[in-house]
């Protein structure tokens, strides 16, 4: 497991302890990377991060123009695989967890686990630090430096 | 297929029945409830559906036969569970004054119901 912020470890590794998930994404709704398990690749977390929020935005327009409140979570159930997205607030702002599971566990384990990742996010997140300005020179060193976080390298 | 609502109502009169629920095997998720509100229905179907499936390879392991139901004792309380032909559970929630016997009973009859 890897994590571009500390306090996010703790939660995010009992989740996986508890869930049985096999990947696991957190996200900013923007598609930030957060945290990652069990990808290989910095490739395969960026294409599916982005995939992730994209699907998200979609269901959110989807619930605009059905005038109703922002679907929160999103279930695709394969015959080996099944994934999990699902959109939820914390003090950092609205992130996205994106988790993929196999026969081991089940659809119920992975969202009351998800439910309670979310409630222990919240109750650990630091206090919100102030925007940092990322200037043009400094955005591929810093997005470097996310992906050797992320990856170990 | 009885009506899973009716299959419950036949559980929850008992003295001692915290709720009911038909849960789906497969994934851990609520089919029906009748709960009462102190009850985390989504965590119940979703532990009950992954105790079953485990202790279903436990026995699968030894050779036997799938059993006809689960009985899980705490000191708080009890959880029946019982499985269906449909890939479903019926489960149970009860305080542990409860009459175990009669609820089992009950519990193996509206699991064939709900079947």
């Amino acid at each position: 497991m890897r994590s571009l912020e500390p306090w996010v470890e703790a939660p995010l590794t009992a989740f996986l302890a508890e869930s049985g998930a096999r990947l696991t994404l957190l996200m900013t709704s923007a598609g930030q990377v957060v945290a990652q398990h069990g990808f290989v690749r910095s490739l395969d977390v960026m294409s599916a991060a982005a995939l992730g929020a994209g699907i998200m935005a979609a269901t959110s327009e989807l619930a605009r123009v059905m005038e109703t409140a922002p679907l929160e979570s999103v279930t695709h159930q394969g015959k080996a695989l099944g994934l999990y997205l699902a959109a939820f607030g914390t003090p950092r702002g609205r992130w996205i967890g994106l988790v993929v599971y196999g026969s081991e566990t089940s659809l119920g384990l992975v969202q009351l686990f998800f439910a309670r990742l979310v409630d222990d996010l919240s109750r650990t997140a630091p206090a919100e630090l102030p925007p940092r300005q990322v200037l043009a020179e400094d955005f591929e060193h810093e997005l470097n430096s996310s992906l050797r976080s992320l990856f170990g390298r | 297929m009885s009506s899973l609502h009716s299959v419950l109502g036949e559980l929850t009169p008992l003295p001692g029945v915290r709720g009911a629920l038909v849960v789906s095997r497969a994934d851990g998720l609520v089919v029906a409830d009748a709960l009462r509100e102190d009850v985390d229905g989504r965590a119940v179907a979703a532990l009950a559906a992954s105790l079953a499936d485990r202790m279903a390879g436990v026995t699968r392991a030894l050779g036997q036969p799938e059993p006809v139901a689960w009985q899980l004792v705490g000191s708080e309380g009890l959880l029946l569970a019982a499985p269906t032909r449909e890939d479903l559970l019926v489960v149970v929630v009860a305080d542990p004054a409860v009459n175990a016997g009669e609820l089992r009973l009950r519990v193996l009859r509206a699991a064939e119901r709900a079947a």
